[in-house]
C-alpha cells in the first residue's frame, strides 16, 4: 500500500487568485474534445460553406458586389467564412457544456477549485481555436475560386477574435440554460442560424428594402460580418470603427451575462 | 491557507444551519453538526432523507438556501479554492466522461486541482491499488459499473484531499469490490484522512464508522458514537422455536416482534424482562422448546426505531 497523505509538493500554498494549471487542463481537454473528431468539427462545416459558395456563386455570380473592383465571389467568401466561424464557435461551447451537463460528468469540474473566469476562458479559447481552424480551412478550400488576401490584417484578426469569442460565450450561455439537446437545437435553428445567415453574408444590406436595412443597423451579427469582410476587401457597409465598437460591445455584454450566470451557478449548481 | 492550517484546531467539517428547499420538498431542514479530523463518520438515513443533498452542498454542487459549511476552517463559498482542495467527493450517481481513458481522466482531474506531472506517481499508485492496471488505457465507456465506480473513487483522491466523502460507494457493487473498498477506506482513515460514508448497509456502517448521524426528512435525528448508539436501546432479542403444536403463553405474546413460520423473535428489555423469567413462564405453562438463540441489537434495529420503521 502506497503512503497516503500530503506529499510536500502538494502541500504548497494553493493559489488564491489563479489556478493556471486547472485552466490549461480544461482548455486542453476542450481542444482534445473537438480535435478527436475533426471530420465533424472542421471538415463538415467547411464542406457546407463550400456548397453555399458553389450554389450562390453560380446563381448570383453575374452580380456586382456593390463595391467597385470587388467581384461578387470575393464579397461572398469572407461572409461565408465568418458565418462558419460564428456557428462553430457557438456549437463548440454549447454542445460540450450541454453534453457534460446531461452526462453528469460536469460535476468533476464543478467540484474542482476552478474559478468562473477560468472556466469561461478555457471554453472560449478552445472554441476560438476550432473557429480558427474552420476559417483557415475554408480560406484554403476557396483559394482556387478567389485569391483573397487580407487588406487590413489587424482588423481581420480583431473581428475574428471578438466575433468568435462572442459566439463562444453565447454558446456557453445556451449550454448553461439548456437542459436537453432540443433546447440547444432550437436556439441554434431559430436564433443563431437565421441571424448569421441574414446579416449580410450574401448581399450588401444597402441592397435590402428600406425597413430591413434599418433593422440591420441594430444587429450585432451584421457588424461582425461586415467588419470581418472589411478585413479582407478593405471596404464595408458600415465604418470599420463602428463595426469594431459593436463587436466589442457585444462581447462585453454577453461575457458579463455569462460570468454572472457562472458565478451564481445558475442551472449548474442546483 | 498555509500547511499549518492542517494542524490548527478547526474540525474537518463544520455545518451550520443548512437549509435547502426544492419546490415543496424541504430537502435540508436546518442541519448543524461538526466532524472532527480523523473520524470515520457514517451518514445514514432512508431514501430521500437529504444525505446526497447535504454531500452535494459540501461539494459545492448544490447551493443551500441558508447556512454555512467550513472545511478545515475554510468557508466553502468565500474560500472555495482552499475548501475544494481539501475535500474529495465520490458522487452517488455513476457518471463518467466517455471521451477519455482511465489514465487520462485521472490526469485531467489532477490538473483541475492544480496538480501536474508530480501527481503521476500517486495516480499510478491509485490505479494499482484500485486494481485498474489492466484498464488504464481503456476508454471510460468500455468499463463495467464497478470499474467506473473505482475510477470515481480514484478521481476523488487524485489531489490527496484531507476529507473524503463517499456517497453510497458500495451500492450495486460485488462482494469482492465491497471488501476492497472497505479495506481501502480503512487504510485512508489510518493515514489520518477523515472519511465520511453514506450507505444503506447498516452492518457496513456498524463495522466501519466510529460515529454516526441518522438523518431523516432533512434533519439530524441522532448523532452519536456507534457504541453509544448501539447501547442506546436496552434491548436484546430472543429467538424461540417451540415444539410442534405448542402455543406461546398469553403473558409472552406482547413481547413478540416477528414470526417466521414457527420461529418467533421476542424483544426483551434488559432488567425488565430477564431471559430467565421468560424460561420460567414457558416452563410453568409446560411449553416445550425446540431451539433457542439470542441476538444483540444491530444498527438496523435502532435505525428502524428512530426513523419510524422506514427502510434504510
Ligand atoms: N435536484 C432536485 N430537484 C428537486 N428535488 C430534489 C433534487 N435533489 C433532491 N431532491 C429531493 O430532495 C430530497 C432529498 O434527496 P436526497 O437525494 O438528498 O436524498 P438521499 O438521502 O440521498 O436519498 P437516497 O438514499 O435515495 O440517495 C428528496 O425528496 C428528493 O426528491
Ligand atoms: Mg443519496
Amino acid at each position: 500500500m502506497p503512503e497516503i497523505g500530503f506529499a510536500p509538493e502538494m502541500r504548497r500554498r494553493p493559489p488564491r487568485f489563479s489556478n493556471r494549471r486547472g485552466f490549461w487542463t480544461l482548455t486542453v481537454k476542450e481542444i482534445r474534445r473537438f480535435w478527436s473528431v475533426l471530420g465533424q468539427t472542421v471538415t463538415a462545416p467547411v464542406v457546407t460553406a463550400m456548397l453555399y459558395l458553389l450554389v450562390f456563386a453560380h446563381v448570383l455570380g453575374g452580380r456586382s458586389s456593390a463595391y467597385p473592383g470587388v467581384s461578387y465571389i470575393a464579397f461572398l467568401v469572407p461572409g461565408l467564412m465568418m458565418m462558419s466561424i460564428l456557428q462553430n464557435a457557438f456549437a463548440n461551447t454549447s454542445s460540450s457544456l450541454t453534453q457534460s451537463k446531461i452526462m453528469g460528468n460536469l460535476v468533476f469540474l464543478l467540484m474542482a477549485p476552478v474559478s468562473p473566469l477560468e472556466f469561461f476562458g478555457a471554453y472560449v479559447i478552445a472554441a476560438l481555436l476550432r473557429a480558427l481552424l474552420v476559417g483557415l480551412a475554408y480560406w484554403v478550400a476557396t483559394w482556387p475560386f478567389v485569391h483573397l488576401l487580407p487588406a487590413a490584417p489587424l482588423m481581420l484578426m480583431s473581428m475574428f477574435l471578438l466575433a468568435g469569442a462572442s459566439l463562444a460565450v453565447l454558446g456557453l450561455i445556451a449550454g448553461i440554460v439548456a437542459s436537453k439537446f432540443d433546447h440547444l437545437a432550437a436556439f441554434q435553428n431559430f436564433f443563431i442560424m437565421p441571424l448569421t445567415f441574414l446579416s449580410g453574408v450574401f448581399f450588401s444590406v444597402h441592397s435590402l428594402p428600406g425597413i430591413w436595412s434599418q433593422v440591420a443597423r441594430f444587429d450585432p451579427f451584421f457588424y461582425m460580418i461586415d467588419g470581418f469582410r472589411y478585413g479582407f476587401i478593405g471596404a464595408g457597409d458600415a465604418p470599420i470603427g463602428i463595426s469594431l465598437a459593436w463587436a466589442a460591445g457585444f462581447f462585453i455584454a454577453v461575457s458579463a451575462v455569462c460570468l454572472w450566470l457562472l458565478r451564481r451557478g445558475y442551472r449548474l449548481r442546483m | 491557507m498555509s500547511p499549518d492550517s492542517y494542524a490548527s484546531s478547526a474540525p474537518a467539517l463544520e455545518i451550520h444551519g443548512l437549509r435547502k428547499r426544492y419546490g415543496t420538498v424541504q430537502a435540508l431542514d436546518g442541519i448543524s453538526f461538526a466532524i472532527a479530523r480523523g473520524e470515520y463518520f457514517g451518514l445514514l438515513g432512508p431514501n430521500g432523507a437529504g444525505k446526497s443533498t447535504l454531500i452535494n452542498a459540501i461539494a459545492g454542487l448544490v447551493r443551500s438556501d441558508t447556512g454555512s459549511i467550513r472545511v478545515l476552517g475554510h468557508d466553502h463559498l468565500r474560500e472555495y479554492r482552499q475548501a475544494r482542495r481539501l475535500i474529495g467527493v465520490v458522487p452517488q450517481e455513476l457518471v463518467f466522461d466517455p471521451f477519455f481513458s482511465v489514465e487520462e481522466v485521472l490526469r485531467i482531474q489532477a490538473g483541475y486541482y492544480g496538480c501536474g506531472p508530480e501527481a503521476g506517481l500517486w495516480i499510478e499508485q491509485l490505479i494499482e491499488r484500485l486494481e485498474l492496471g489492466g484498464k488504464r488505457a481503456a476508454s471510460m465507456r468500455t468499463l463495467s459499473g464497478g470499474q467506473k465506480r473505482r475510477v470515481m473513487l480514484a478521481q476523488a483522491l487524485v489531489h490527496r484531499p484531507a476529507v473524503v466523502i463517499l456517497d453510497e460507494p458500495t451500492a450495486g457493487v460485488d462482494v469482492e469490490l465491497r471488501r476492497t473498498l472497505w479495506s481501502f477506506t480503512r487504510e485512508l482513515h489510518a493515514q489520518g484522512i477523515t472519511v465520511v460514508l453514506t450507505t444503506h448497509y447498516l452492518e457496513e456502517a456498524q463495522a466501519l464508522c466510529s460515529r454516526i448521524a441518522i438523518v431523516d426528512h432533512g434533519r439530524v435525528r441522532v448523532i452519536e458514537s456507534t457504541e453509544q448508539l448501539l447501547a442506546r436501546h436496552p434491548f436484546r432479542f430472543l429467538r424461540l422455536k417451540l415444539a410442534d403444536g405448542a402455543q406461546l403463553p398469553e403473558a409472552l405474546q406482547a413481547l413478540v416482534m416477528s414470526r417466521v413460520n414457527d420461529t418467533m423473535e421476542l424483544k426483551l428489555e434488559r432488567g425488565k424482562h430477564p431471559i430467565g423469567g421468560v424460561f420460567a413462564v414457558l416452563k410453568s405453562a409446560g411449553v416445550a422448546i425446540e431451539d433457542v438463540a439470542t441476538r444483540e441489537p444491530t444498527l438496523e434495529d435502532i435505525f428502524i426505531e428512530l426513523t419510524g420503521g422506514e427502510r434504510a
